[in-house]
């Protein structure tokens, strides 16, 4: 594990005496105790049924924004297991936003503890591990660079394959995984990503997306605003539950696109004005959420498939998930949400989704291994989906 | 008798008759999900704006059904009956042969009502249908507007590409065929124009770069 630390360190130059400066905090851990296991849907390629796949353990590194995880899954008898997932989250100050070279350092110091306990949490042995798969984007650079450079250590030290993952990928097929969707229309709600996509023929295909903020981004510079550290949803959607008065903000929905800036110059400006901060909360989640349900509406009025599956960090909003399922009743379709616990990011959806990569053959050499801080998820060829 | 014909996301369709004559009526129902306030002026605005988005597209030489009658309180529109194909069915169905005049034409409806500054607002080939007498009739003006900008004609565009390529196959060259249409009203120099805005939009979009 020595020889990991040294080459992180290397790459975000962090000297010496710059450690002795720095305030070392104990590492928060969040991690799943018991082991997750689900029947595989049947909608995934027969290569990842065969008998070349039972049993194989990919390890996967998340690193693209707040969160660095590792988690190890695996498939055995038709079924999915994540074996463990450990993740050390980087929690910036009051009233700001992430800074990339803070939590790139951050990361850097504590990837190794991380590993290191997902692989004893597992009991795992590293030798028993067959791949090694990184978040390779789209997220910020210094991270990236991070998860690379550990999962680049650990594959070639051990001679692992190194599966890249696409960190949009990752969210929803962990959550097909987890909720045994078979062919869903499926909304990716995050800090990053704003997006309605369904799978046709070889890629996730995008419907609709937002056409300047993500939702998360709207939820997050509000709630700087007002002085709250991000991630903001959890406060903003329990002041939003004190209020029922809908104050109107601009509603936007363009053909299958959205657009929030309207809606945050309007809720910047109104608080200037004096208006309720709970009134605004209530109504920017009412106006952005409806508009979010429109467009997947829509989406799945046109490709008449028959289940929504709601994945990402604001997936956890119980109003957004509310409006989902009154929405599906309507159309007879049928309601999947991700479960808290692996709706924000975390290794799981690298190490899962690195898996079924790896069982369709997909590898990088360490030589070429990339990070891309714009990698857009339509333009992966998917090969373990029918 | 009202014939439920089609629950779409935004309305449902009924096919009935009304003083002997084929019709439609199109109700914008209550959505449960939103806000009541939000939802009652959302579908009052719309569907008022529909009738007249619905009389402004036939004055500027694109075929839409007729209005016969507009109802602000129950948010329904009565308006004629086309009978034909939707151009969705007949893109899915078309092993080979050519569909090349018709995309042609289909831009060609587009750039009439853009170079009048109308944007559709939803321009999916589910909004166009080949009727029985040959005519193609553009519908749904649920979500059109005013607007000079560049910006929303090319958003307008932008939606049919995805919408193409999202759920055909071939969508490249159908794409091609709709801005061929476009461009012998609007002028070559405007579609590139408009292909550049577009390619603009896609990068401002999430995570825009090829990988």
């Amino acid at each position: 594990m020595s020889l990991l630390i040294i080459v992180i360190w290397d790459e975000v130059r962090i000297t010496d005496n710059y450690l002795k400066t720095l305030k070392i905090t104990e590492i928060e851990y969040f991690e799943e105790k018991k082991m997750i296991s689900r029947d595989l849907p049947p909608s995934y390629h027969r290569s990842i049924f065969s008998k070349v796949g039972e049993g194989k353990i990919c390890l996967g590194i998340e690193s693209t924004a707040h969160t660095f995880g590792v988690a190890l899954t695996q498939i055995s008898d038709r079924k999915g297991r994540i074996l463990c997932d450990v993740k050390s989250v980087y929690q910036p100050p009051s009233g700001s936003g992430i800074h990339p070279r803070e939590a790139s350092r951050y990361h850097a110091m504590n990837a190794a503890s991380v590993i290191h306990k997902a692989l004893t949490m597992a009991g795992v042995d590293i030798k028993r591990v067959d791949a090694i798969a990184y978040s390779a984007g789209p997220g910020l650079g210094p991270c990236l660079r991070v998860g690379a450079v550990s999962a680049r250590a650990l594959s070639s030290y051990f001679k692992k394959p190194l599966i890249p993952v696409n960190h949009a990928l990752g969210h929803i097929e962990l959550s097909i995984m987890l909720t045994g969707a078979i062919d869903p229309v499926v909304l990716l709600v995050t800090g990053g990503h704003t997006a309605i996509t369904a799978y046709i023929s070889g890629r996730w295909k995008i419907f609709g997306e937002t056409l300047d903020l993500t939702i998360g981004q709207l939820i997050d510079q509000f709630g700087r605003e007002v002085g709250f550290s991000s991630p903001c949803g959890a406060k903003i959607e329990e002041l939003a539950k004190k209020s029922s008065n809908y104050i109107p903000l601009p509603y936007s929905v363009k053909g299958n696109d959205v657009s929030f800036s309207g809606i945050l110059t309007a809720a910047k400006n109104m608080l200037k004005e004096g208006k309720k901060l709970e009134d605004l909360c209530y109504s920017l989640q009412e106006t952005a959420f409806a508009m979010l349900i429109e467009a997947t509406e829509r989406a799945l009025a046109f490709s008449e498939k028959k289940e929504v599956l709601l994945v990402g960090g604001v997936a956890a909003n119980l109003r957004l998930q509310e409006m989902l399922k009154e929405m599906c009743h309507q159309h007879n379709a049928r309601p999947l949400i991700v479960p808290l616990r692996y709706s924000g990011d975390c290794g799981a959806q690298i190490s899962w989704t690195g898996l079924l990569a790896y069982l369709s053959g997909v590898r990088v050499d360490i030589e070429k291994s990339f990070v891309h801080q714009s990698w857009r998820f339509d333009k992966v060829l998917v090969k373990w989906r029918y | 008798m009202e014939i439920l014909i089609k629950r779409g996301a935004e309305a449902s369709l009924y096919l009935t008759e009304y003083f002997g004559e084929k019709v439609i009526v199109k109700r914008r129902d209550a959505k449960p999900y939103r806000h009541s306030q939000l939802d009652e002026e959302i579908r009052k605005r719309r569907t008022l704006q529909e009738a007249l988005f619905l009389m402004r597209a036939r004055e500027l030489g694109v075929s839409t059904p007729l209005v016969y009658l507009v109802d602000t309180k129950r948010c329904e529109i009565i308006m004629q009956y086309i009978e034909g194909r939707r151009m969705k069915e007949i893109i899915d169905s078309s092993n080979g042969e050519s569909i090349d005049e018709l995309c042609i034409k289909l831009g060609q409806c587009i750039a009439k009502l853009h170079r009048k500054n109308f944007i559709h607002g939803d321009l999916t080939t589910s909004n166009f249908i080949l009727s029985n007498d040959g005519n193609l009739v553009l519908i749904d003006f649920g979500l059109s507007f005013f607007s000079q900008r560049l910006e929303d004609k090319a958003v307008d565009l932008h939606l049919i590409k995805e919408v193409l390529t999202s759920a055909h196959k071939n969508s490249k060259k159908i794409f091609a065929k709709i801005l061929e249409g476009y461009g012998t009203i609007a002028g070559e120099s405007m579609v590139k124009v408009l292909l550049n805005k577009i390619k603009e939009i896609e990068r401002r979009g999430r995570y825009a770069r090829a990988g």
